[in-house]
Order: C-alpha cells, then sequence, then structure tokens
C-alpha cells in the first residue's frame, strides 16, 4: 500500500513537471532546421546519385555553406575564397582566365570549372579523382597552389565567429563544429545550384522560340555535338580525348592519373555546354579563349594520330562556316541569366 | 550512441511532443497572435497522457539490457618488427633484403570487426578504427557482443569500399587524420614512413602511403585469425594480435627499399606491398578479465 501510494506521488510530481514544461513559454525548444528538397526541373533525368540521402538539405545548411563559400578564411591568407575561382557572374568558374589564381602568386593547374547542376555529376573534377560532392572541397582548401590551408586550421579560425557558433546550431541542432559538418554545409550549397531556365530552356517548355539561325544550330548540335554532350544537362559526365595535343608546360594525361589505366591517357571530363558562352576559356588548361576557337579545333584541329583519342572524333567534325555561325548562335542560347543573378546563391 | 541510449533518447522526444499534444492548445492572446496553453479544455486528454507515461515506462523497463546479458571483446594490437616491440624514430631495423630502416610513423585502419562461430556472427556497430603507433591508446578497442564460443576473428585492413566513396566522415574517418587523399579520393589504408641508407630519395626517406578502394587498384584486406576464444556474460575477453611490420617487404612479393622506397598512388606497387602486409597479424594471447 505504501509503494503505491508513493507511487502515484511520484507520478503526480513527474506530472506537475510536464505542466511546467508546457507552460514555459518564455523558453522555446531547440529550432528545427527547416528542410528543403532539391526541385528537379521538369524532364531531367532523376540525379544519378542522392547527394543529399546522407546530408538532408535544409534552408540553414544551404545559407550556412553559402557563409562558407564566399569566407576566404577557408584560405591560408584570407584572400582565396570558393568564391574566387568560382564567381557568379560567370556561371562560378574563373571568368576569363585559362589557370586561376591561388596563395603566393601560384596558378592552379586547370581550369576552373563552373559549378551547377552537381547533383548530377557523379564524379567531380577534369579527371572524375572527386567521388562524392562533400568531399571536393578538401582538394582546393589543402592544395598548395590554390587555398593553401589545413582543414584543422579552417576549424579553428571559423569556431572563432560567434556567426558560425550560430548558423552550425541552427543547421545541424547543437553547436558542434567539424570537418564533416562544414563539408556538408558547403555540399548543401553548391548542389543546390541548379542552371535551367536559359533561352533553350525557356523554347523547351514552349515559353521562347529560336530564330532560324539558332534552331539551324541546334539542329546541327544534335548532329554532330550531342553524343557527347547530352541533353538536358549537356554532357554526358564521360572522360574522354578529344584530341588536344599535349600541354607540354603541365603535361597533364587527365583520368590516367587516377585510374593508373593507359586506355585513360589524355581523358578528360565533357563538360557541360550549358553558359558555355560565359565559362570561357575552354578545355581542362583554358586554352582556348573564344567558342570559334573551340569549334575550329572540332573542325580541322583534332590530332587523329593519337590511340585514345574518342571513337567519335575519328573523323573530326567537318562543318562549313555559316554551320559553325549557326551552332554559335545556338550555344549563346544556353547561357542562364537566371542563374547569373539569382541572390540566393549571391554573397549575402 | 548505444541501443538503450537510443530509445531513452527517443523516448525524451516522444514524451516532449505527447505533452504538447496532450496538455496544450492555442489560444489568442492578442490580434493574429497565439499562445500555447493549458486549460481546462485538455483535462479530457489527461487520461490519455497517463496512458502513454504507462506503456512507455514499461516499455523502458523491458528494454533495459542488464549488463550480464553481454560480453565484452576487446582487441590489442601490439606493433612489433622480427618479434620485438616497435619503438618509433630510434630503433634500426632490419628487412630481409639485409637494408637497415627506422620507422617515423605508422599509422592503419582496421575496421568492420566481427568475431564468428558456425552459425553465429557479432558485429562491432561503426566499426572504424585508426591504429597509430605515436599514440598507445589507438591501438586496442572493444565491443559488447553476446557470450558464447567462438572460432574466428575478422577484420578489414583497411577501410570498406563504400565509405571510401560516401561523402564526408568524422572520428576515425575524419579527413582531419591525414589518412584521406584530396586529389584521388579515398583513404590511404595504411601509412608507413621513416628512413632508410638504402633510399635513394630525398634525406634517404621510406614513404608507403597504400590505398585504393576499387577495381584494380583495391588494397583492403579481410584478414581472418583462427582461435577459440569464449565471450563470457559480464567479463571482457582481450584478444592481443602481433603485428610483424617486417612482413612488408617480404612474402608473395619481393619489395626493397633500394628499388621501392616510394609508395604513394593507388596501382600495382601499392598492391603487392597489401599482398605482403595483409600476412602481418598473428593472435598471441587471450585473457579474460572482470571489467
Amino acid at each position: 500500500m505504501k509503494k503505491r501510494v508513493t507511487l502515484s506521488l511520484a507520478s503526480l510530481v513527474i506530472l506537475a513537471l510536464f505542466f511546467m514544461g508546457t507552460c514555459d513559454h518564455g523558453q522555446p525548444g531547440p529550432k528545427k532546421p527547416k528542410y528543403i528538397n532539391l526541385s528537379i526541373p521538369p524532364g531531367w533525368p532523376k540525379p544519378a546519385n542522392d547527394i543529399f540521402v546522407n546530408n538532408k538539405l535544409s534552408e540553414e545548411g544551404f545559407q550556412l555553406g553559402r557563409k562558407l563559400f564566399y569566407d576566404g578564411r577557408l584560405s591560408k591568407d584570407g584572400n582565396f575564397p570558393c568564391a574566387s575561382c568560382h564567381q557568379q557572374f560567370a556561371a562560378f568558374s574563373t571568368y576569363d582566365h585559362d589557370f586561376s589564381h591561388g596563395f603566393n602568386n601560384a596558378f592552379t593547374a586547370r581550369n576552373a570549372p563552373a559549378l551547377f547542376n552537381l547533383a548530377w555529376v557523379p564524379l567531380l573534377h577534369w579527371d572524375g579523382g572527386i567521388n562524392h560532392i562533400e568531399v571536393q572541397p578538401l582538394a582546393p582548401i589543402t592544395n598548395p597552389r590554390e587555398m593553401a590551408e589545413n582543414i584543422d586550421s579552417v576549424l579553428k579560425k571559423i569556431k572563432k565567429d560567434t556567426a558560425y557558433r550560430r548558423m552550425f546550431k541552427a543547421a545541424f541542432g547543437d553547436n558542434i563544429i567539424n570537418s564533416q559538418r562544414m563539408l556538408k554545409a558547403l555540399a548543401q550549397f553548391t548542389g543546390s545550384i541548379i542552371s535551367s531556365n536559359s533561352k533553350y530552356d525557356k523554347v523547351q517548355r514552349g515559353e521562347a522560340g529560336f530564330t532560324q539561325t539558332e534552331q539551324n544550330g541546334y539542329n546541327l548540335f544534335k548532329v554532330k555535338c550531342a553524343g557527347c554532350h547530352k541533353e538536358p544537362l549537356f554532357t554526358d559526365n564521360s572522360f574522354r580525348n578529344n584530341g588536344l595535343p599535349v600541354n607540354i608546360y603541365i603535361n597533364d594525361f587527365g583520368r590516367m592519373k587516377i585510374t593508373g589505366d593507359p586506355g585513360d591517357s589524355l581523358k578528360f571530363k565533357v563538360p557541360s555546354l550549358r553558359n558555355v558562352a560565359i565559362t570561357g576559356p575552354y578545355m581542362h588548361d583554358g586554352r582556348m579563349y573564344s567558342l570559334g576557337q573551340v569549334i575550329d579545333h572540332y573542325r580541322t584541329g583534332i590530332q587523329t594520330d593519337q590511340s585514345t583519342l574518342d571513337s567519335l572524333l575519328k573523323k573530326k567534325l567537318p562543318m562549313s562556316n555559316p554551320e559553325k555561325t549557326s551552332l554559335m548562335y545556338f550555344l549563346y542560347t544556353l547561357t542562364d541569366s537566371t542563374l547569373t543573378h539569382d541572390r540566393r546563391f549571391a554573397q549575402q | 550512441m548505444n541501443k538503450r541510449n537510443k530509445v531513452i533518447f527517443f523516448l525524451c522526444r516522444a514524451y516532449t511532443a505527447m505533452t504538447r499534444f496532450f496538455l496544450s492548445h492555442r489560444i489568442p492572446i492578442a490580434n493574429g497572435i497565439q499562445q500555447e496553453c493549458f486549460t481546462i479544455r485538455s483535462m479530457q486528454r489527461i487520461l490519455l497522457f497517463f496512458i502513454t507515461i504507462f506503456i512507455t515506462f514499461s516499455a523502458l523497463a523491458q528494454k533495459k539490457i542488464s549488463p550480464g546479458q553481454t560480453g565484452i571483446l576487446k582487441v590489442s594490437f601490439i606493433n612489433t618488427v622480427n618479434g620485438v616491440p616497435l619503438v618509433l624514430n630510434d630503433s634500426v631495423y632490419s628487412n630481409p633484403f639485409g637494408e637497415t630502416y627506422r620507422i617515423s610513423k605508422l599509422k592503419y585502419y582496421i575496421s568492420n570487426l566481427r568475431a564468428k562461430n558456425t552459425g553465429i556472427a557479432q558485429k562491432e556497430r561503426n566499426s572504424y578504427h585508426l591504429l597509430n603507433a605515436a599514440d598507445t591508446t589507438s591501438t586496442g578497442f572493444g565491443f559488447s557482443l553476446k557470450p558464447g564460443n567462438y572460432s574466428t576473428l575478422e577484420f578489414l585492413l583497411g577501410v570498406d569500399s563504400l565509405r571510401n566513396c560516401s561523402g564526408a566522415q568524422t572520428g576515425a574517418l575524419d579527413p582531419m587524420n591525414d589518412m584521406f587523399w584530396t586529389w584521388n579520393s579515398g583513404y590511404v589504408m595504411f601509412k608507413l614512413e621513416g628512413s632508410s641508407p638504402a633510399s635513394g630519395q630525398l634525406n634517404n626517406r621510406i614513404e608507403y602511403h597504400i590505398g585504393g578502394y576499387s577495381g584494380m587498384n583495391k588494397v583492403i584486406k579481410k584478414v581472418s585469425l583462427q582461435s577459440s576464444f569464449e565471450i563470457e556474460a559480464g567479463k571482457t575477453t582481450t584478444l592481443f594480435i602481433e603485428t610483424d611490420i617486417n612482413k612488408i617487404w617480404k612474402g608473395s612479393n619481393d619489395i626493397s627499399i633500394a628499388r621501392t622506397p616510394v609508395c604513394a598512388t593507388t596501382g600495382p606497387l601499392a598492391r603487392r606491398i597489401a599482398d605482403n602486409y595483409s600476412n602481418m597479424f598473428s593472435l598471441k594471447k587471450v585473457t579474460v578479465s572482470k571489467p
């Protein structure tokens, strides 16, 4: 009997505690991040690997990633945030630079790729050496020619910033700041950058129409280029040798460095042609400054004696001058000014 | 987090949600502003609330794991060279080709630990350990498992393929541990650095960073040690495993320092070295103690 009394008393106490808890309006519990879904443009394939399956995309995580992306503290001397080589007005490539500038007046070893639609890119970098979007930032951050920092030091710097402490808590529920969270937040930002509102997209959606020249260029594109630059992403994400002579200054053999397979010699990632008009210079080493030069390479410049040359390029891509012009007009329709002007992707 | 903590964590969250649901509702306190509050109208919900308390408490009681139901398997690695415990920097060793060397750094991953017998396999959850010869606390670890007789201890020397391509990790797999290749994603499974007069490299350096998780480049080694050991409830069974680093030079392949003082990429050399060191483990001793 006594036991029962103590038991019921105990439960009353517990109950009372709960009442106090519910009536204490001044102290709201930890706020949950506002989870969001990556909106996939209609008609696009599903992302090859769901980059947000183990990294739930949230507004807070996205904002934290954006702050990190634009923060020079991720580099050794504070001058090289991710955004120094990935500029929004150039579709997140480096505008007008073959190689980008890095720490201590160094040049990077390759042309900075544009960043968009990364959820559809299974392997990153020109040689596909990076197998997951979350671990990509480790490469530029630690590269002595780029940001020249180490992760330990980056974390020390950002832990001192109360804004970061607040933002990590908002994004992940508590104050812990570690490399994993930093990398996941960066992936939430870069993985959310989608380019899908070019004139080409508007034509596909029936909201605009091509001019006759653009249409001619599109028809030609489908015959000559789409074998590698597959719609709607304008790349098939494969690695191919497009017959460039080897650059003797950097001696870059591309994918072979990653796989160790001589069959991969001189193969590089097929880049997306979206926003191609604003992502020059072109090729892995930025050796071509105009789209005209690029098309000329495919018309006449391909080194057909290379053993790993892509089979689609064995006979080069012959094209008349008017055809070249119309193809360029079509490529201009792939520029997405919504992407380059989207405030969400800009430094706040 | 272990199972029990998870259950408690879940229950606590359930409580918070339920108290809010059962005991309060929103009332307008000003134009357009609502406040959560407890009123008489909530009284009818109290009965339900009591029932949930009862159910959850009884669930908690059932879930409680008594320590007597499991035992602990501890694995303790002893790094040696030719049977002598490894001393970093100061000791000079000699390999089967007569080449002398010193070791300044030795780190390797042990993962996916499991104890097996016919019909049973007990796995360690989230089983990733980075062993560092410079840190004696890193060379032993344990997990709880069902009591019984076991015949085999199994683990991977390296990190399984999946974790090599699953994005940013933490703990033993944190890239800050300096065991992750940033330019060619993937873990360095085994890292040995030091010096040898036989090396023609800068400062007579020797450096073996062995990695590669897929296809032709795979160096992940499954190690299976046969030994009968018993796990007793409430007790700790420790398996002492000796690691003979000198096995790296000679096994199915000959690796001489003069010819290959450095291996820092994936490929055939890394595979040959990994073939050798996959045989460096031997089970030396089993002890049983109370926790």
